[in-house]
């Protein structure tokens, strides 16, 4: 049985009113446990919507979404899958509560009504875990942009949440920013086997993951590991993405005739492809 | 003619425990005509740094001369001086506020004074240039318009003042990448037909090596480097002292140098970075 | 600047005041401020001001910064003195036109000042030492056997607490919008008071959208944080009483009484 299991999903806004809007149609997706699977697609594509559906945020018009095999529509569950996937957006201030960094941490265990020392100790654990005990009498309004996304992922990890969904996190930081909150999400997955699903519109934070699906105008039309998805350059950029910059340059050189074999997704594979 | 800063310092909440020196004694020069980017971590100074441009930001030290007028000064003429300088703000969509975005870009004209004729001119020709088809979107609500389409309509309210200096900051922050090249790319038309100077502020250092002139490098309120992009990105220290990257394109050079590709390796460009490769990789006879 | 305002006035340290319970910091100022309205011998004033000064001492607040929080309400105070300086009757010192000074009315008058001078100090020490989180938690806590007829004190916790939280953001935001319009020519500071008014919605109107648009992706944040309102909540930090606390009742006890065999003995 996969983690998260989207059947078939569909998703219509203000649905029967007149500005009723299709937002995702017909997704099939399967992700496992301890996967780390980015998502791309431009804006308007769908991606956020498909997302909002993995912790119930949202509820398919047709279609089902299943979370650790507990359908999302069943009210009764809505809270347990809550508390196995957390979510981060985009806006690193607009999902920050409380105005002490600690008391943010805590608002979600606090809402699921674990013991206040049960609460502590979790506040604390997930702090360390994303590099941030130092600033836990901080103000959040006193953080830089990636250190407010680092406590929004330790809000979540204190409820001991088992798969992260991040959507946009790392949009509007800079690139030390950026650095932090990449590092901190690959490393939670692969020392704590997070499952983590991945929104951007960075190519190279999407060559970082197990598995890539690419959504384009609210359908999922591709799938596959980071190599297999960069490697048609024209399809996407047909979809109004792109590739990561070593990818683009491989196919640049292969145009004029330099034989690269491999699928080059980072760095390491150019280099490795032209210096051998 | 050009923007020039002498030895301009700001202090925020001066008298405050709060007091903190954000520029320290910058001199810099944005030349008419060219493409200047301006890149620094967040709390570098940049946006404090663009805010002396026209005047938002009065410099607790030092003076400001756009076009050789002080700018600092209670006259017309430096009135005039601080409006040859139009400022895109980060997410400029947040400022769009009118209920028509015909009105929201006539808002700039109307203000500084053009006649009714001369601002629907503007606000067309806004319009055309950042691809929002007049006749279907004039007197739409710009609050119906999706994420990309608002971000132009605000920037077209800038461009409709039609600025002599056009500075920017991070206007490609939170685009899609088809978003984002479509958008550098308008810019660029703007420069080459209307010889607009273009200030970019960026932390995007593969935007700045397609596109700037000249680099500045802003850390910690004060400028560490002013230079030409290859010159600045020969120098990775101060670049990542900074708390910025090289571009990407500059990253895969030198690793195909230390591994022992004999490259010039003056290449930042995606373009330049292919013909320096294959250069090297024929004189290796490898092709 | 807009940015330049500080807000929260909480001023961290280790005092015994700084220590105590929220909760009980507000009930004694409660029943403190209904003394000095309620007693009226003038041996009791001394023994109120006593006390105000030795919780100042207490405090290890700097007394300036105490008597710099009377300033805002600087022209109540004289006000309010001036008022009883000339409308107590009494024996006549002074008469200018149709205004007669008295001696009673200096004494009523100082009085008066004594009293709303004291109550605003004590209000502000209990500002000053308890941070804006522990507060909105005493309140709520104060106020949840009024739950029962259905006072929503939670909720109205809730929006405190978010409301601290998001004062500085939109004070920034505030400023950034001025800005960026200022950039577009308008003239915010220009002209009488119609078109200054008008020259604010540029500003207004950007504002609401963004506050509404924050409010909107806080509220799918906090349910994608499990929060159901109040019902099943535990909290972190638990409202406990200490030593600190049982002294300070035992020493406002012994003031209280003493105030009160003041007041009917002498």
């Amino acid at each position: 049985m996969s983690f998260i299991e989207c059947v078939d999903l569909t998703h219509i806004y203000n649905a029967g009113m007149e500005n009723e809007m299709l937002a995702v149609e017909n997704v099939n997706i399967k992700i496992e446990e301890g996967e780390f699977v980015a998502i791309l697609g431009t804006n308007g594509s769908g991606k956020s919507t498909l997302a909002k559906h993995f912790n119930g945020l949202l509820l398919p018009s047709s279609g089902k979404c299943l979370v650790d095999g507990m359908d999302t529509k069943d009210e009764e569950h809505t809270y347990d899958i809550r508390r196995q996937i957390g979510m981060v957006f985009q806006n690193p201030d607009n999902q920050i509560i409380a105005a002490i960094v600690e008391d943010d941490v805590g608002f979600g265990p606090e809402n699921i009504g674990l013991d206040p020392h049960e609460i502590r100790r979790n506040v604390t654990a997930a702090l360390r875990a994303v590099d941030m005990e130092e600033y836990r009498h901080f103000s959040p309004h006193h953080l830089s942009g990636g250190q407010k996304q680092r406590v929004a992922i330790a809000g979540a990890l204190a409820m001991n949440t088992k798969c992260l969904v991040l959507d946009e996190p790392t949009a509007m930081l800079d690139p030390r920013g950026r650095h932090e909150v990449m590092e901190t999400v690959s490393r939670l997955n692969k020392e704590r086997g997070i499952t983590t699903v991945y929104i951007t519109h960075f190519m190279e934070e999407a060559a970082m993951a197990d598995r890539i699906f690419v959504m384009d105008q609210k359908h999922l039309v591709a799938s596959g590991t980071p190599r297999e998805i960069f490697r048609d350059i024209g399809a996407m950029k047909k979809r109004g993405l792109a590739v990561p910059m070593a990818a683009e340059m491989a196919y640049r050189l292969q145009q004029k005739g330099i034989r690269i074999t491999e699928s080059i997704i980072n760095t390491e594979d150019l280099v490795r492809a032209i210096c051998q | 003619m050009s923007i020039e800063l002498k030895n301009i310092s700001y202090t925020y909440m001066p008298k405050t425990p709060f007091e903190h020196l954000a520029l320290d004694d910058i001199s810099i020069t944005i030349p008419e005509g060219k493409i200047t980017a301006i890149a620094g971590h967040t709390g570098s100074g940049k946006s404090t740094l663009i805010q002396h441009f026209n005047g938002l930001l009065k410099p607790s030290k030092g003076t400001i001369l756009v076009d050789g007028v002080d700018i600092g000064k209670k006259n017309t003429e430096a009135k005039a001086a601080r409006r040859k300088v139009g400022i895109v703000f980060q997410y400029p969509e947040y400022q769009l506020f009118e209920e028509t975005i015909a009105k929201d870009i006539a808002f700039g004209p109307r203000n500084i004074g053009c006649s009714e004729d001369e601002t629907q001119e503007r606000v067309k020709q806004a319009m055309d240039f950042v691809n929002l088809d007049y006749d279907k979107y004039a007197h739409r609500s710009p609050f119906q318009l999706s994420g990309g389409q608002k971000r132009r309509a605000a920037i077209a309210g800038i461009l409709a003042l039609q600025p002599k200096y056009l500075v920017l900051d991070e206007p490609t922050a939170g685009l899609d990448p088809k978003g984002r090249e479509s958008l550098m790319e308008k810019f660029r038309r703007l420069h080459k037909e209307k010889g607009t100077t273009i200030v970019l502020i960026s932390h995007n250092m593969d935007n700045i090596a397609s596109y700037a002139d000249n680099v500045i490098i802003l850390n910690k309120g004060k400028v560490t480097m002013e230079a030409t992009p290859e010159e600045a990105f020969s120098k990775k220290e101060i670049i990542s002292q900074a708390g910025l990257e090289l571009p990407e394109v500059k990253t895969i050079m030198n690793e195909l140098a230390q591994n022992g590709l004999e490259i010039q390796n003056n290449a930042y460009t995606m373009d330049k970075a292919v013909e320096e490769i294959i250069e090297a990789l024929r004189r290796k006879g490898k092709c | 600047m807009l940015t330049d305002i500080t807000l929260g006035q909480y001023f961290p340290g280790n005092s015994p005041i700084h220590d105590m319970d929220a909760r009980v910091k507000i009930v004694l100022l409660f029943i403190y401020i209904v003394a000095v309205f309620l007693f009226d011998n003038h041996i009791n004033y001394g023994i109120m001001t006593a006390g105000a000064i030795g919780v100042v001492l207490l405090s290890g607040l700097p007394v300036g910064t105490v008597l710099k929080s009377i300033k805002p309400l600087w022209w109540i105070i004289l006000f309010s003195f001036g008022i009883h300086l000339f409308s107590t009757p009494g024996e006549p010192i002074f008469k200018v036109w149709n205004f007669v000074m008295t001696k009673e009315g200096i004494i009523q008058g100082f009085i008066i000042s004594l009293r709303l001078v004291l109550m605003i100090a004590t209000s502000s020490i209990l500002m000053f030492t308890t941070s804006p989180l522990k507060l909105t938690d005493a309140l709520e806590s104060l106020m949840s056997p009024l739950k029962k007829i259905g006072f929503p004190a939670h909720e109205l916790a809730m929006m405190m607490t978010i409301a601290m939280r998001f004062i500085p953001t939109l004070l920034e935001e505030t400023d950034k919008i001025i800005k960026a319009q200022q950039s577009r020519g308008s003239d915010i500071d220009d002209g009488n008071f119609f078109q200054r008014a008008k020259g604010m919605i540029p500003v207004l109107v950007p504002l609401f959208i963004s506050a509404f648009r924050r409010a909107d992706e806080l509220a799918i944040a906090m349910e994608a944080r499990c929060y159901q309102g109040g019902v099943d909540r535990t909290r972190m930090k638990q409202q406990r009483l200490h030593d600190v606390d049982f002294w300070a009742g035992g020493i406002f006890s012994v003031f209280l009484i003493s105030l009160i065999v003041v007041q009917f003995t002498l």
